[in-house]
């Protein structure tokens, strides 16, 4: 005799308790706790902070640890998190040219002011499993050196704009447009697309920027600079009538150097593609700055080629994974009602083509 | 018990107001679809974050809330967003349907008739009907502006000359007071006559940031041709555990070797029939 499918709610309840017994794992296993995972996982928390679109180290760090190390059900904590939280106003454009750089390169000039500023980073690792890592978590014995860019650093870009070869990016006096408080219409401007790919899965950005390395809407790309570092954050009060500093974050900026033919009514210029991101996250900063370029086909009088990185009403649609993952993954959810229907025509339909070609049923 | 960490019903005050604005511009366009700045909900987008930011916009704390989905009042999604109201709201809840004032509903619409004095509350899922034959946004609007519904005909014609029938069953296209094509969200298409109602229909979508309505007493008329009109079909059998012979009918297989069960889809409408004394076939059978 069927049962009505009942329990529903102690079924969650249970589901919620084992949920939490497997994120502990074994209990003869040491708990992680949420300063190690900020970190030695850095990275992680860096993109759990980016796509989230909440730069709190902390915060992130908890939500990595809640999720069970789900970098997007982390994402999805923040981004829940965030919208609950008042919003007092808008702080000053960040100046990235004061950055205290960490890391500085470029890949159009051999050796520049300011110099080439490797810093912490896995380019030139041989992709070796470290076994030490595993037999004793040590630091490395020899403290290597911490030296960043020890002032600020100019932008590359504005070398080639004081020779006029690169295109200038002018700052056209509006205010951008907020993805988190009014929702998103298309034609959507440059300053609402980069916002939208700041906040966008680091997986489908790359694969975006990636298409267009492979021929999908091309834009022979130079990564001109790629800077990461500390930037004051500075907020006007209204009381004061100045802006004061309160607080920094770490911040990374790439700049792309693309080609550019040129047009009848403009010399050929090199343009630009940019790429912002929260924390130490290049390749996020690289690939936006690629979907970016991609994206000004448009304003730069450039073919349509159908690409789908040039197709900004696709990218921004399909970018953003805590609208992609929750669609993807409601399909989990019951739909016997619509299924039922469908069953009901498709008997239908089956009844009547059998009726009209009765042999066709043998 | 209420969680006082959040505002009433978690979203904040500017939040609410905003979604009211655009509630209210639904309504004074019933079936066009209103753009909103949909927030991220505690839960997954897909999930109905678009009927909870609408429900959450609509409860006064004297209201009772009703949650369903396939009809069900037990179904696990039902059952976490009702008890995100009781914890964010403390509102009271109900399973039956006469007694909420407010009703959040996924694919379908009560079987009991609603009244002047209840608002329903759709998920929906994708709000554009014509988003599968037009998959641009930027396109769609404007053929909702110029009223431009011919790719839609055609595509219902197709599917007749194709099978037989109209072969959408469920998510079944309206018109709206003789102007917008309405999506009435995944609902059997049995129900679709049942969009003409005395309640307030209000319809969230929130990973798509639209909005749209059905004021009380609005024109909704299910797309057909003369000569195959709209058909709300249902399983050809009476509830098996009610003998409901009007309602729909959710299809459960009870064993391996083809035995099924057909039972109201809607819980509260199966058991209310059931203790007025009502006993379909396959209860019978099982006494």
């Amino acid at each position: 005799m069927y049962v009505a499918v009942k329990g529903g709610e102690r079924a969650i309840e249970n589901a919620h308790d084992w949920l939490a017994e497997e994120r502990r794992g074994d209990r003869d296993v040491a708990e992680l706790t949420v300063a190690q995972i900020r970190e030695q996982l850095a990275l992680a928390v860096n993109r759990v902070m980016a796509e989230g679109s909440l730069y709190d180290p902390d915060l992130a760090a908890l939500a990595i640890k809640q999720a069970r190390g789900d970098l997007i059900e982390a994402v999805f904590l923040i981004r829940a998190y965030r919208t609950t939280l008042p919003r007092f106003g808008y702080t000053a454009p960040v100046d990235t040219g004061a950055m205290r750089c960490d890391r500085r390169i470029s890949a159009t000039y051999k050796d520049l002011p300011g110099g080439q500023v490797l810093g912490p980073t896995f380019d030139y690792t041989h992709r070796l499993i470290d076994f030490k890592l595993a037999a004793d978590g040590q630091a490395p014995e020899v403290r290597p050196a911490r030296e960043g860019a020890a002032e600020p650093v100019p932008h590359v870009t504005g070398f080639l704009n004081a020779e006029g070869l690169i295109e200038t990016a002018g700052d056209d006096g509006d205010a951008p447009g907020d993805l988190t408080r009014e929702p998103l219409e298309l034609p959507a401007d440059r300053a609402l697309r980069l916002q939208a790919l700041a906040r966008a899965d680091e997986g489908f950005t790359l694969g975006m920027a990636y298409s267009t390395q492979r021929g999908y809407g091309r834009t022979h790309a130079f990564v001109g600079e790629l800077r990461i570092g500390a930037v004051a954050v500075e907020m006007e009060v209204p009381e004061l009538g100045f802006s004061i500093e309160i607080g920094e974050v770490v911040l990374t900026e790439c700049e792309t150097v693309n080609q550019f033919k040129g047009s009848k009514t403009e010399p050929p210029q090199f343009t630009r593609g940019y790429g912002l991101v929260f924390g130490q996250s290049e390749r996020k900063a690289i690939s936006m700055s690629l979907v970016d370029r991609a994206l000004r086909w448009e304003e730069l009088g450039e073919d349509d080629t159908g690409a789908p990185a040039q197709d900004a009403e696709f990218v921004l649609y399909h970018g953003d994974n805590i609208q992609a993952t929750g669609f993807l993954e409601h399909i989990k959810l019951p739909h016997y009602v619509d299924f039922q229907s469908e069953l009901e025509l498709i008997r239908k339909l089956r009844r009547e083509a059998v009726e009209a070609v009765p042999e066709a049923a043998e | 018990m209420t969680d006082q960490h959040y505002n009433f019903a978690y979203l904040d005050e500017q939040t609410k107001r905003m979604i009211r604005r655009a509630l209210l511009k639904a309504v004074a366009l019933p079936g066009y679809q209103v753009p909103f700045a949909s927030r991220e909900m505690p839960m997954p987008y897909g999930w109905g974050t678009g009927g909870v930011q609408v429900t959450a916009a609509t409860l006064t704390p004297d209201d009772t809330l009703k949650v369903i989905d396939q009809g069900a009042d037990d179904t696990t999604n039902a059952v976490s967003i009702r008890k995100f109201f009781e914890r964010t709201a403390g509102v009271a809840t109900t399973t039956a349907t006469a007694e909420a004032s407010v009703i959040q509903t996924r694919h379908r619409i009560p079987e009991e008739d609603l009244t002047e004095d209840q608002i329903l509350v759709y998920q929906v899922p994708i709000p554009e009907p014509l988003r599968f034959l037009e998959p641009r946004e930027t396109e769609t609007r404007k053929m909702h502006a110029l009223e431009e519904y011919g790719a839609m005909h055609v595509k219902l014609y197709e599917d007749i000359s194709r099978h037989g029938h109209i072969a959408t069953a469920y998510a079944y296209p309206v018109k709206v007071e003789e102007r917008y094509v309405m999506d009435p969200s995944p609902i059997p298409k049995f129900d679709n006559p049942k969009l003409e109602s005395r309640a307030l229909q209000l319809f969230g979508a929130g990973r798509e940031h639209r909005i749209y309505a059905l004021p009380p007493h609005t024109k909704a008329v299910s797309l057909d041709f003369d000569d195959h009109p709209f058909d709300p079909s249902k399983a050809p059998h009476p509830c098996g555990l009610c003998g409901a012979e009007t309602s729909y009918l959710d299809e459960i297989i009870t064993d391996d070797r083809g035995g099924r069960l057909f039972a109201c889809s809607d819980t509260d409408f199966c058991a209310r029939r059931r203790a007025a004394g009502h006993v379909g076939p396959a209860l019978e059978a099982a006494l």
